[in-house]
């Protein structure tokens, strides 16, 4: 395929392709396939490829656009984080628990993102159960930064990332409920974005916090990004979080420029602390969002530290819940011959789940417990209310708020393992923004000493208008968002 | 606030986790950890504050009476472990 | 040493929606196993839950119902603990904020007065599936179609002393229910099950004493019998020094007594916290006055009404007016006959034997309204005796057609004409000379016992058709004379 380089290649480009016909959408999937074929083992991304489904969709696609029908993403390949339920391929959330589970049903998402067009090309590798940050406690062994084989993509979406930095796919779907997109967004040098909690529904995502868990889109640039929203939001009534709101074009609300846009910089993002070659980056893109025409502006956020502890009592005690219908009953793993009901209970998830899903367990279930519930959950739950009130205040000063998407570039596997408060802290600056319900956006903002490290953007709830056309606005400027990591695979 | 290894086992059981006792210590250890970041939360002044359970506050929405599930018996007990006659299968429980 | 019982009553009441309380999926009583059990309802991953507007509505018309103050603002929390039953591992309920809140609900009881029972509140909550335990060898069978089926749990205060009083509020309860038709409320279904929290004290005393919970006792019979067992149990316990057990207990009616659930004994910390995946449920005044405009009449205000308005006595008013079903063939066949008396005695008489016999609701009696009013003009009309009328009352019951066409065929009509009369008592006289002197003779005590043999001669002539007031007149003064 000459005319189009897939292993750089943006979803435009492909519906480019597709378009003009230089490509049919069975060519571009089996070229995608195969290279996921020879690059998957170094990055271990995919977890499971769905060859006979993709090809099938593929063709549908094709005859689709013969007779000029197929929706805005006809044909396009995709890769879905293995959190999202897809009807009759396994969907797994990289736990031992749900190994070989084969939902009967498609979550919303994926039903709409199936009728906007997309192809399947397989699920993506992930932290277990959506609780990491770097990709390591999945069952199916880590995935690997293709920026550095030897770092971590992330997490916990960093398959997803991982899969669109090495150009296994041109779109994935991740989710975020402290950073989960974001962040291996950043460490992968891709575009990740975390719409206002209750813009897509969550019907059929393997739920891990409730309150915080929210799908969005990864890819290489915002432009692709707008246009997977599109298909992706929209009120669904099975699930009563989804908000009635309406959905704009995302992708119209691109065009028009940023003048006068006011951008606030928490001085708490910019501390001292902040490691000095992050810190250049992000200003560096600043700096070009200001030769649009955006202003800077300080603003305060007291409590982004104590977002941390917040997050780490809500989440943990929301899926203590979630994660308790694993029980070996109706679905997933159960013990070999269990003696009794509660060694079939105690057996059976202490053989599923791996020991980062079993911690966050104990200690969910710690925060809630009688004595406890006071001091921990419903202390944390008003945090939040406070955290939430900081993101108003803040608002009133400016109309995105910015900052690092990470503390600093990917980091060594391994390396954050013993200390869980090391971990923790990858997402001092995304969890809040879940706690509180915002939109946020990592955008590429340049390589130091050759990894990525993305820009944050942040919105109003509901206003994604603003922060994309700003994401927007700096890759008009900017080409972070077009490099790639080289592989050492042929590209055809 | 530290946690002791029995207080661990006395919510592994509350969750139906058994932790083997090579790793009660390390998940203690953990477990102390993890507390000591949250008690920062108890330095906030959260006077008259109300809990946040969902960050819009938004209002439940109410679903039309109507059965709008058919019987899908067969395809929704697929991934059961151990179905008989149309019953899902534990050891058997006494009351 | 005397002892008080006191006892609190929790009451889970089915809602009689048609789908469940968070999913699409059919609420019917009897289906096949796992036939109504979706996904939503098989916590499988991924799904979530959406309220029912109808099992909203059927609370609110509870609360309206015992005049309680309506939680404008209520909440769902999730009570976590693990059964196979249980599929999500915790339970959607209401703990924090429920939907109904204080309330006070008058219960008749027998002797007419009203006892008022205070509600603590009344919350909506999810039903978990049903386990059987006998048709597989060393297994549990977990059947999840009643998950998801809505509850409305109602919570007393300890206010009940007796078991009469137990059983007139689950009486009451189940009356309310009915004409509210909110639920089928059959204890012997389940759509009503009743756990009783019962404790000792010694009389008089003001604090109390430590109190065990008795499950799911399913019949008004089975709770007097268990509320005694374990009154008895405790009392036992309690004057041999030994401390009372706080724990669940189960009520075993083959020996009748109550024992301790070995299930419960693992210590349950409920854990309980907001549900996340619902949000909070506000209720606006004009929803709340939409609801109680569109309200059915309550059977306390049916009682009050039968009473002014057809002179009923406290105690068949109460009666009639126990289910709607039999209060409105009540006043269809007063429309047709205008003879509320008679037609409330021949329902509470002959109607509920017949119906009690065959164990079938009035709703298919083969006796309709307008057939019993029928029946009821033919009686106060002279046409019919008592006695023939039950007769005609079975005919009807058969199937064989108007009561007009009974009596026709087969030849029931009353005979009141006097003069014929007067020559059906000649005969017997004429024929009975012996017995009419000894009556002559007699002191009115036998003469009362002799006159029962002349009636009994005549009416066998008569073929029962005879007029029996009439004939005690002409008989009587026909034997007085020479």
């Amino acid at each position: 395929m000459t005319a189009l380089d897939i292993s750089s290649a943006t979803a435009a480009q492909v519906i480019n392709a597709l378009e003009t016909g230089a490509v049919s959408s069975q060519e571009v999937t089996q070229a995608y396939l195969d290279r996921i074929e020879s690059l998957n083992p170094k990055i271990n991304a995919v977890v499971t490829t769905d060859h006979e489904g993709a090809l099938a969709a593929a063709a549908a696609a094709d005859q689709a656009r013969a007779k000029g029908a197929g929706g805005p993403l006809n044909g396009v390949p995709l890769l879905h984080k293995d959190i999202f339920c897809t009807a009759g391929l396994k969907t797994t959330c990289a736990s031992k628990m749900l190994a070989n589970f084969e939902p009967p049903y498609n979550a919303t998402v994926v039903q709409k993102l199936n009728a906007a067009g997309v192809v399947t090309l397989g699920k993506t590798n992930m932290d277990e159960f959506a609780m990491g940050s770097s990709n390591e406690t999945s069952y199916f062994g880590p995935s690997f930064n293709p920026w550095d084989l030897e770092r971590v993509p992330g997490g916990s979406s960093g398959g997803s990332a991982a899969a669109v930095a090495a150009g296994l796919a041109p779109l994935s779907t991740g989710t975020d409920t402290g950073g989960s997109i974001r962040q291996p967004a950043s460490l992968c040098g891709i575009t990740g974005f975390k719409p206002t909690y209750g813009r897509i529904s969550r019907f059929g995502i393997i739920a891990f916090a409730s309150s915080l868990d929210q799908a969005g889109p990864m890819t290489r640039t915002v432009e692709d990004a707008a246009v997977m929203l599109n298909a992706m939001c929209g009120l669904d009534t099975n699930d009563s979080t989804s908000a009635d709101v309406a959905v704009p074009d995302f992708q119209q609300a691109l065009q028009g420029d940023i003048k006068g846009m006011r951008i606030g910089l928490p001085k708490q993002y910019f501390s001292d602390m902040l490691n000095s070659d992050v810190a250049d980056s992000i200003r560096a893109a600043l700096k070009e969002l200001e030769a649009e025409g955006a202003t800077l502006v300080d603003v305060d956020l007291p409590h982004t530290r104590e977002g941390i502890a917040t997050y780490y009592v809500i989440a943990p005690a929301e899926a203590s819940a979630n994660l308790a219908r694993y029980d070996g009953v109706r679905f997933g793993h159960r013990c070999d011959n269990p003696a009794d009901l509660m060694d079939l209970y105690a057996r059976s998830r202490s053989e599923g789940f791996g020991s980062e899903v079993q911690r966050r367990i104990l200690v969910g279930t710690y925060a809630l417990s009688a004595g406890f519930y006071d001091a921990y959950f419903k202390k944390a739950q008003q945090v939040r209310r406070i955290i939430s009130n900081d993101f108003k205040n803040a608002f009133e000063h400016c109309d995105v708020i910015a900052g690092p998407a990470a503390p600093d570039v990917a980091f060594p596997v391994g390396a954050k393992n013993d200390d869980p408060i090391a971990m923790y802290m990858e997402d001092v600056y995304t969890l809040s923004v879940n706690l509180a319900g915002l939109p946020g956006l990592s955008v590429p903002a340049g390589l130091i000493s050759g990894l990525p490290i993305g820009l944050q953007l942040i919105g109003r709830p509901f206003d994604e208008e603003t922060v994309l056309r700003a994401g927007h606005r700096l890759q008009l400027r900017t080409d972070h968002h077009l490099k790639t990591p080289q592989l050492g695979a042929d590209q055809s | 606030m530290s946690v002791t290894t029995e207080d661990v086992a006395q919510v592994a059981l509350l969750a139906r986790l058994s932790i083997p006792d090579e790793t009660m210590e390390d998940v203690t250890g953990r477990f102390t950890r993890i507390l000591e970041l949250v008690a920062e939360l108890q330095q906030v002044d959260t006077d008259g504050v109300a809990p946040m359970s969902n960050p819009h506050d938004m209002e439940q929405r109410l679903r039309v009476d109507a059965v709008t599930e058919e019987n899908r018996r067969e395809e929704l007990q697929r991934p059961a472990p151990a179905v008989e006659e149309g019953y899902f299968l534990v050891p058997r429980v006494i009351d | 040493m005397s002892w008080e019982t006191v006892m609190g009553l929790e009451v889970h009441l089915q809602l009689a929606t048609d789908s469940k309380i968070f999913s699409g999926a059919a609420n019917k009583f009897g289906a096949d196993p796992n036939s109504q059990a979706c996904a939503v309802d098989l916590g499988m991953p991924g799904m979530l839950p959406v309220l029912n507007e109808q099992a909203v509505r059927y609370a609110v018309m509870f609360g309206l119902g015992i005049d309680a103050r309506i939680g404008k603002r209520s909440i769902f929390d999730r009570k976590n603990y693990f059964y196979p039953d249980l599929p999500k591992g915790y339970q959607v309920s209401q703990f924090f904020e429920p939907i109904v809140c204080e309330g006070i609900f008058e219960v008749p009881l027998s002797d007419g007065s009203l006892f008022p029972i205070r509600i603590t509140r009344a919350h909506l909550e999810e039903d978990a599936g049903k386990s059987v335990h006998d048709r597989f060898p060393n297994q549990t069978g977990v059947d999840l179609n009643r998950a998801g089926t809505p509850l409305l749990e109602i919570v007393t205060e300890p206010d009940f002393r007796t078991a009469e009083q137990a059983v007139a509020y689950l009486k009451a309860l189940h009356s309310l229910v009915t004409y509210l038709g909110i639920s089928d409320g059959n204890m012997a279904e389940g759509s009503m099950r009743c756990d009783i929290n019962l404790s000792l004290r010694p009389t008089g005393s003001d604090t109390y004493g430590t109190r065990t919970e008795i499950k799911n006792v399913n019949s008004f019979r089975f709770v007097e019998k268990a509320i005694a067992a374990e009154s008895q149990r405790q009392q036992e316990l309690l004057e041999d020094g030994v401390n009372i057990v706080q724990e669940t207990r189960l009520y075993d009616a083959d020996r009748n007594e109550t024992r301790s659930m070995r299930s419960k004994e693992v210590a349950n910390d409920y854990r309980y916290f907001p549900e996340p995946d619902l949000l909070p449920i506000v209720l606006s005044d004009d929803y709340i006055e939409t609801v109680r405009s569109a309200l059915p009449e309550l059977p306390a205000a049916k009682r009050e009404r039968f009473i002014a308005q057809y002179q009923l006595s406290n105690y068949d008013a109460s009666l009639l007016v126990s289910s709607p079903d039999m209060a409105a063939y009540f006043e269809t066949a007063v429309s047709v006959c205008n003879e509320p008396k008679t037609t409330a005695n021949w329902m509470l008489g002959d109607l509920s034997a017949a119906l009690n016999k065959e164990a079938i609701d009035i709703k298919k009696s083969p006796v309709d309204p307008e057939g019993l009013a029928s029946l009821v003009l033919r009686i106060t009309d002279g046409t019919l005796s008592s006695k023939l009328g039950k007769q005609v009352f079975e005919a009807l019951w058969q199937g064989e057609g108007p009561a007009d066409q009974i009596i026709e065929s087969r030849g029931l009509k009353q005979v009141s004409d006097s003069s014929a009369l007067e020559e059906l008592v000649s005969e017997v006289i004429s024929a009975n000379a012996d017995q009419v002197a000894q009556y002559r003779a007699a002191d009115s005590a036998k003469q009362k016992k002799l006159l029962g043999f002349f009636v009994g001669q005549i009416m066998k002539a008569s073929k029962g058709q005879a007029n029996p007031q009439l004939i005690n007149q002409i008989l009587t003064k026909a034997l007085s004379s020479d």
